[in-house]
């Protein structure tokens, strides 16, 4: 399975239809746009798999401060390289869909957050998601007793079994308050 | 939590019960669950952190703590790492297969793998399955390397063996979930799945293997079924993209430019406009096709037309006060003509009648379904005051792209988060008397400018309204009460904006809906005082200057103001917003463009739609002209905000500003428009000499001779109007919807309330599961290490 060169089979298309969020049109932008990724030779591949730094030239991901780890979330590679194939990247356009359900995409928002991939979030992991949010300025950054004691407030509204971490249950939880996540969470192309 | 600060605090105490019990708790060590195959024994840099024993006086070197919870310790919330070197291969896999630590971990990557592991290793090792009691997988998946790690330190086969049990049942339980649901609902619920494309597919093959022939992607299809297929296919796709508003497509680049850039605040100005945009043309087709079009076509007899001048197009009046535009136009004609209504003669004030009736109560119901949408998704069962975590994991929106946008987003997020951190750790400040009262006066005063402010401006509209219109300067004179009006509504808010500048709110949010609230005054008051002088004075004394067709003149009324305040909207777009940037770069010389106001222009959107409710039972087409002013206004406002505005630095609730926009577009705005066309439609008597409605006491009066007259022709028709009568005659009609209306919102409350009193005691609930599981393993290690004191050492050599 796998696209062809310059064009998506038909059989491939409603697959893609039927097994993901996307309507017809955005899966045919997405290939458009991942082709235009590939050069010359990389296009007669049947499965071409683009390094990460290709797909963070797209311009809905470049000024990302989560880029990084969208690309290692959504990415298959054995290698861990964060590099996708055109289905890893209708994975990731599927997730961010507008018509993809909450848990789906609280599911891949807790993946992206766990920067640590161990399954929860813990201290590192919050420290780190709180100073990709305020961004790279003095400024903007948070102090460390500031970080320390955001850290702890975090834990204490959403840490519901108190194990110190925030799990995917937990952080599920405290999405569902928020009614505007579904429409914050979304990239479109 | 959502219950605040207590109930943690209380369980923090009885933790230090637990962990005062003095057991001989383990020595520490590092505690790897999670280790990479490749990176040995020097310990995670993150190492899980357990709320464990806190033995004091054990700080010992072998901590290995990471910073972050060494500072923690001080804050009182006592998290350190649990640091062990040699739990027993039996704790640490019972951890490792906890279900809090596995749902979702790696799915697709597991997945993937362990597909691959049960095609590759031979089937007889499922033999040494029994000795183990791992529980049973989620349907989420377990992580493959830490069955990598385990296997590497006990014997093989054990846990290859688990290890391929598990997969085999993980693999099992999902086939077997997909077994007993049609390939509709399987593929709604495998899309719906967190895993990687190529695992879905996978699982298809599987499941859907023998339906898969009969599946759309078949296409050798027998010639006789090709139209069921064509259908089915046709309903798959109508039902696998499940918005239906695909017509709603329009726009959608500029939006997706314009959220890349300012966010999801001024995103739901644009989407507003648009749904704006939509009502309007379900009210315009409506209206066009049963009113417009038979007038159109048979056009009235006596009709005459005046010569056409271009100012007439702003003041209504002339040539176009003869046209379909105005009511008086219609005339009281049933169209006979044609062979179709010949059967059912079309009477048009009866279709006049209709129309607007059955579009007011389309966009009733539409209106009513959003806003019940859109409260359901911004109502929460607990009000949480601490949604510190809901900022940091909700807030930050995706769809911005641009980087000096994506800078301005960070720096929002950090000046909110700072600012909550600040009222956690000082609280309120206490405010001396002296303060408290001095702003208790500036709130007076403030209130005081805004309603003395609001009563004149509709005082000098009143006044203007009853000033007679002298035939020299009728043009002017006529559009001179429009700008006025609109002149107001750009004027005041100014006055209203600088009042809540001095008055300095607490928070943001409750000077977003103060403001709201002094605009929405002003405009209640302005239409309110025109309506009045509209249905008390003109339509019931004849008023020379009105010349005789008095709905003729609400309605050019109606249209001139809606003119007005777009060209209102023109000048202030390009005066407030092109020149005023202009003027502060070169002028004075900062760089910092003007914000674009939400609230403001919402509001204005729905002044302009309340003036075109108002007036389409007078102007059938006023609909039009608001799509007309709706559509330039959208490039407009686009072209604006990206050439002179910048992003606003402070916090937007889209959901909730949305919900709160469409409730006043329901309640104040389409509410007094209904009230008002029922009240003229019931009570007032029509002008005897223009428009459909001539020489009858009201316009309903018409129908119910239309109804008269159709009774004794049609059968079907005849059965409506007597079910009709004797459902608008019998109150009891009215009491028993009204009762069980009520019944069910008493019941969807109690419900609510049952839901909160389940959600706190299931909170407590966990909370003591929490504490049980610690207390379980810590005395398993504790029994396993007396038990084997020995293999512990030699564990601890490997």
């Amino acid at each position: 399975m796998g696209t062809t060169a310059s064009q998506l089979a038909k059989d491939s298309l409603s697959e893609y239809q039927e097994l993901t969020f996307l309507t017809k049109q955005e899966i045919l932008l997405a290939h458009r746009r991942f082709t235009e990724l590939l050069d010359r030779d990389e296009r007669n591949h049947p499965n071409p798999r683009v390094p990460m730094e290709v797909i963070l030239t797209l311009p809905e991901l470049k000024s990302n401060p989560f880029k990084t780890r969208i690309c290692q979330v959504f990415s298959t590679s054995e290698d861990k390289d964060g590099s996708l194939t055109f289905e890893d990247f209708l994975d990731l356009l599927s997730a961010f869909s507008d018509s993809a359900t909450l848990e789906i995409k609280s599911h891949y928002a807790f993946r992206i957050f766990d920067f640590d991939d161990d399954g929860t979030l813990d201290c590192g992991d919050l420290e780190k998601l709180v100073n990709c949010l305020t961004g790279e300025t003095e400024d903007t950054r948070l102090s460390s007793e500031e970080m320390r004691q955001l850290i702890s407030n975090i834990l204490d509204e959403s840490d519901i079994d108190k194990d110190g971490t925030v799990n995917l249950s937990e952080f599920q939880h405290v999405i569902s308050r928020s009614p505007d996540f579904v429409s914050s969470f979304k990239i479109v192309l | 939590m959502a219950n605040g600060g207590s109930v943690s605090v209380d369980i923090c105490e009885e933790d230090y019960d637990y962990q005062n019990l003095g057991e001989s708790g383990p020595s520490r060590g590092s505690f790897q669950l999670f280790k990479e195959p490749a990176c040995n024994g020097q310990g995670n840099p993150e190492d899980i952190q357990m709320e464990m024993f806190t033995k004091n006086s054990d700080t010992s070197d072998s901590e290995s703590t990471s910073s972050s919870s060494s500072k923690e310790s001080s804050n009182g919330y006592q998290v350190r790492s649990l640091q062990r070197n040699n739990w027993s291969s039996a704790t640490r896999k019972m951890l490792s297969s906890m279900p809090s630590r596995k749902t979702g971990l790696h799915s697709s990557t597991g997945m993937a793998v362990r597909a691959r592991q049960t095609c590759a290793l031979p089937k007889h090792q499922t033999s040494s399955r029994d000795s183990l009691h791992i529980p049973r997988a989620t349907q989420a998946d377990i992580t493959s390397p830490e069955f990598e790690e385990i296997s590497t330190e006990d014997e093989a086969n054990n846990l290859a063996g688990s290890g391929l049990w598990c997969a085999e049942t993980n693999k099992e339980q999902l086939v077997s979930d997909f077994r007993g649901l049609s390939e509709s609902e399987g593929m709604r619920k495998l899309r719906a799945m967190p895993l990687s494309l190529a695992d879905k597919m996978e699982i298809r093959k599987h499941c859907f293997s023998p339906l898969a022939k009969n599946s759309v992607i078949n296409r050798n299809v027998p010639c006789h079924n090709l139209p069921c297929m064509y259908l089915s296919r046709m309903w798959r796709h109508c039902r696998y993209t499940p918005r239906f508003s695909t017509s709603l497509k329009l726009w959608n680049s500029s939006m997706k430019k314009l959220s890349g850039r300012y966010g999801t605040g001024v995103l739901s100005y644009f989407t507003f406009l648009r749904t704006l945009l939509f009502i309007n043309l379900l009210f315009f087709i409506i209206t066009f096709l049963f009113l417009v079009l038979p007038q159109a076509i048979h056009p009235p007899p006596d009709s005459h037309r005046t010569s056409f001048s271009w100012i007439e197009l702003l003041t209504g009046i002339g040539y176009l006060s003869q046209s379909l535009m105005f009511y008086g136009y219609y005339s009281n004609i049933t169209i006979k003509a044609t062979s179709i209504t010949s059967m059912v003669p079309y009477c048009i004030p009866t279709a006049y009648v209709f129309t607007t009736t059955i579009s007011f109560f389309t966009i009733c119901i539409i209106l009513v379904y959003s806003m019940s949408k859109s409260f359901g998704k911004s109502f929460q069962v607990f009000k949480s005051d601490g949604n510190l975590s809901e900022n940091v994991f909700c807030s930050w929106d995706f769809k911005v792209t641009k980087k000096p946008s994506i800078r301005l987003q960070s720096e929002k997020i950090s000046t909110q988060l700072k600012e909550q951190l600040s009222e956690l750790t000082s609280g309120e400040e206490e405010r001396t008397l002296m303060q408290r009262f001095r702003n208790f006066l500036v709130h007076v005063a403030a209130w005081f400018i805004c309603l003395a402010s609001i009563f004149f401006s509709a005082l000098g509209v009143y006044l203007l309204s009853k000033k007679a219109i002298s035939k020299m300067h009728q043009n002017l004179d006529l559009l001179f009460m429009a700008a006025v009006v609109s002149g107001f509504n750009l004027l005041l808010p100014g006055i209203f904006n600088f009042c809540a500048w001095i008055e300095k709110h607490n928070s943001p949010s409750t000077r977003v809906y103060v403001s709201i609230f002094r605009n929405l005054l002003l405009k209640i008051s302005i239409i309110g005082v025109l309506c009045y002088h509209w249905l008390g004075k003109i339509a019931v004394e004849q008023d020379p200057q009105v010349s005789k067709c008095w709905e003729n003149f609400v309605g050019q009324e109606l249209y001139r103001l809606l003119l007005m305040d777009f060209i209102f909207t023109v000048l202030y777009t390009f005066l407030g917003e092109f020149v005023w940037r202009i003027f502060s770069q070169k002028i004075l010389r900062k760089n910092r463009k003007p914000v674009f106001d939400i609230a403001r222009n919402v509001l204005e959107l729905v002044y302009g739609q309340t003036l075109t409710w108002l007036g389409v039972l007078f102007a059938p087409l006023l609909p039009a002209v608001q799509i007309a002013k709706l559509f330039v206004l959208f490039y407009m406002k686009k072209n604006s905000l990206l050439l002179n505005c910048q992003a606003s630095k402070k916090p937007w609730r889209a959901t909730r500003m949305t919900t709160v926009f469409i409730a006043l577009l329901f309640f104040p705005s389409f509410l007094g428009a209904a009230v008002f066309v029922a009240y003229t439609v019931w009570i007032i008597k029509p002008s005897s000499e223009c428009g459909p409605f001539r020489n009858l006491t009201n316009m309903l009066e018409s129908v119910k001779l239309w109804a008269d007259r159709m009774k004794d022709h049609h059968q079907i028709l005849s059965w409506l109007i007597r079910a009709y009568n004797a459902f608008t005659d019998n109150p009891l009609f009215l009491f028993l919807p009204s009762g069980v209306f009520l019944l069910v919102i008493y019941f969807r409350i109690q419900v609510v309330d049952g839901q909160r009193r389940i959600i706190r005691r299931l909170e407590k609930q966990i909370d003591d599961e929490g504490k049980d599981k610690k207390f379980l393993i810590t005395q398993l290690q504790y029994l396993y290490e007396e038990n084997t004191p020995n293999s512990s050492h030699r564990h601890r050599g490997r």
